[in-house]
């Protein structure tokens, strides 16, 4: 298979590693080796080495957790909308949305762990299986979603994967193997054709259910703002959020380091920055249902976490956070004049930082606060707990830097695929919906 | 069919907190130093809680010793991912130590507060070591304790009617706090039996749960001030 001169510069970074690349991940790897020893020291002395104490069990590592998961939502769910709308846009981007999705899930996940007391015995959630806890629930819907997006991520791949076999100049064995055989055949591009539109409807359900779940781990409880039906869409929502935000800043990355202004065009930016824009409105609405209900009902326990966001001591976190989700993004992205790759990313920052203050928000405040009024605490997190956090987020970038060095992170041939037949597909299609052009309608 | 169950008349409780003291020697809980309670993680597995009502002048503490309810429909036990902690047959909620893998999932749900977590590899004078009790285990760190209502009393009185083949009476299993409490404001026994005498007060128009309204119907029931009996 061969790839068109054109489309070269999509291998460039896989083929070519610059000192730029080396720096930038000896750095990633310093922090991720500084939060290892933080976990070293919080394995060996227990975890009170962080600032959780009676009533606060819970602090920046289940934030963390809900936050990974939730940006996970940009891949998969992203593309695989995107795939089954056709939307032909797409075709950029697909791959690097795959790929947060995968990653990105191992840190969710990673975090659950690192907060468990005896990491040890983490087994015993297969050996002694209790069915009515969410955590269980989240265990296995997390699997699932990981087993599916990794097949999901993999089957697209592999027409790229068989381009490097063909082409590329180092690990031959290696993308052999993966290539599992491609010959771009007619019939085998039917068959992934096939599984890959397959795929892309198993994962939204799944995708639906992680973070639903996710949300149940709170909403289950009888603690006073957790018990919230709307938690399930709310945090649904605040996924697909955080997860676009998240796809927006890794594509212009992408597009400045290795240069693919002409595949990640302003375009995408704009379009994303729409839905972006979409989701900062139903992010306000849930947001605003959740507590102006609160609010109206007043009762008292409730009053007093509400009051303790309002205007108390996690106010600062909370109105950084609407900010954040909500007043800048909407600013940027309402106007069709900073709806730009600058000002998207911008927003996609804020959104980034806002939303994971909204998980803090929710997991924090509830439980300083709990009914009985003896137990009373405040929570910082401490430099261990800091640390571990840095450490997790430069392990995540320093991984997703690693997979563009060996796949292309532009997935090579649906580029070719819409060069070659999409246009006169589309074309024909438009044709189809419109009456009295003749298209075929069926 | 038994259902464990006890009462505390507030109207004789005098707060002195022998039951604490009771209570942590009978179930090895180590004892907390300064640093440890000022971080707010030190272990007790019922605490004498204050409350407090109203604003002065007319201002009204009230004292409350405060075990583990053991809920008749405990939140705790359903949430735990791996039943570390459940409700056995007779109403106990127990705790397996050696399972807990100490996601602090059940400590989040309960809410009552009252179960503890092991921030640390627990700290023993070394003087204290020889005198702990051998019929509970010592908990590592990372794992969720609470009150189990001395199950391993209960056990030993069940031994003990065995081998004297006879039936258990009630003074065959009472736990620590109930036993040393000096003004036997806590009383112990089973809730099913009409005719014992926690089911007995639990009749009585004194009687009530904390927080009632959350349905989690506890089996440690208190009885209100102004009883004058
Ligand atoms: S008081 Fe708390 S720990 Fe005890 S049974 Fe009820 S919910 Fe569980
Ligand atoms: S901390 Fe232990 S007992 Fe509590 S829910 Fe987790 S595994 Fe179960």
């Amino acid at each position: 298979m061969k790839v068109s001169e054109q489309d070269r510069i999509l291998l460039k970074p896989v083929e070519q590693t610059t000192k730029r690349f080396w720096i930038t991940a000896g750095i990633l790897f310093s922090i991720w080796f500084i939060g290892f020893l933080a976990y070293l020291k919080q394995f060996y002395g227990g975890l009170g080495v962080t600032g959780l104490s009676r009533p606060t069990y819970w602090g920046i590592y289940i934030t963390n957790f809900v936050f990974f998961i939730g940006i996970s939502h940009a891949g998969t769910l992203i593309s695989a909308i995107l795939r089954i709308s056709q939307a032909e846009w797409r075709r950029a981007i697909t791959r690097s949305a795959e790929v947060i999705t995968v990653m990105v899930l191992l840190f969710g996940v990673g975090n659950i762990l690192i907060d468990l007391g005896r990491p040890d015995r983490m087994l015993n959630v297969l050996k002694h299986p209790h069915f009515t806890s969410p955590l269980l629930w989240d265990v296995t819907s997390i699997t699932c979603y990981l087993t599916a997006s990794t097949i999901y991520l993999y089957l697209p791949l592999i027409p790229d994967i068989a381009r490097l076999r063909d082409h590329g100049t180092k690990w031959k064995g290696f993308y052999r193997l993966l290539a599992l055989g491609w010959q771009e055949t007619p019939r085998q591009k039917k068959i992934l054709e096939r599984l890959i539109s397959i795929m892309a409807i198993v994962v939204i359900p799944i995708a639906v259910s992680v973070h639903t779940v996710v949300s149940y781990v709170f909403s289950m409880t009888i603690q006073p703002m957790w018990h919230s039906a709307i938690f399930g869409p709310y945090f649904v929502v605040g996924a697909i959020f955080s997860g676009i935000a998240a796809l927006m800043i890794a594509m212009a990355i992408i597009r400045k380091v290795y240069h693919l202004e002409e595949y990640l065009k302003e375009i995408h930016f704009n379009y994303l920055g729409i839905l972006l824009l979409v989701m900062a409105l139903l992010w306000f609405y849930f947001t605003f249902c959740e507590y102006l209900t609160v609010f109206y009902g007043s009762e008292p326990l409730e009053m007093q976490i509400f009051m303790s966001k309002i205007t108390g001591p996690y106010a600062l976190y909370f109105w950084t956070m609407v900010a954040c989700c909500f007043v800048i993004p909407f600013v940027i992205l309402a106007n069709r004049r900073t709806r730009t790759v600058k000002g998207t990313v911008i927003a996609s920052i804020a959104v980034t930082i806002g939303m994971w203050l909204e998980r803090f928000t929710i997991v924090v405040p509830s439980l300083v606060n709990p009914r009985l009024p003896y137990a009373r605490g405040t929570y910082y997190p401490t430099l261990t707990e800091l640390a571990i956090t840095a450490g997790c987020f430069a392990a995540f970038i320093l991984l997703y830097m690693t997979f563009t060095k060996i796949f292309p992170i532009v997935s090579i041939w649906e580029i070719e695929e819409g060069r070659e037949s999409s246009l006169r597909e589309v074309h024909e299609r438009v044709k189809g919906y419109l009456p009295g052009m003749g298209g075929k309608s069926e | 069919m038994t259902r464990w169950g006890m009462v505390i008349d507030l109207d004789k409780c005098s707060a002195c907190q022998a039951c604490v003291v009771a209570c942590q020697s009978e179930n090895n809980v180590a004892p907390p130093n300064q640093e440890i309670h000022e971080q707010g993680r030190s272990i007790h597995w019922i605490r004498v809680l204050p409350t407090f009502e109203g604003t002065f002048p007319h201002f009204r503490m009230r004292l409350f010793p405060l075990p583990c309810l053991h809920c008749d429909n405990p939140p705790c036990t359903k949430v735990c991912p791996v039943s570390a902690t459940y409700k056995s047959e007779e109403g106990i909620v127990g705790q397996i130590f050696a399972r807990c893998i100490g996601c602090r999932y059940c400590t989040t749900a309960c809410p009552y507060t009252v179960r503890e977590f092991n921030w640390r590899k627990p700290v023993w004078p070394e003087e204290m070591k020889p005198i702990r009790n051998r019929d509970v285990s010592v908990r590592p760190k990372g794992v969720v304790e609470k009150c189990t209502l001395c199950t391993h009393r209960l056990q030993k009185g069940r031994e003990k009617a065995r081998v004297e083949r006879r039936e258990m009476i009630p003074e065959d299993y009472i736990p620590a706090c109930v036993e040393i409490c000096p003004s036997q404001a806590m009383i112990f026994g089973d809730l099913d039996d009409p005719e014992s005498e926690v089911s007995k007060l639990v009749r009585s128009r004194r009687a009530f749960r904390l927080m009632e309204d959350l349905g989690t119907e506890p089996k440690v029931i208190y009885l209100s001030e102004g009883g004058g009996d």
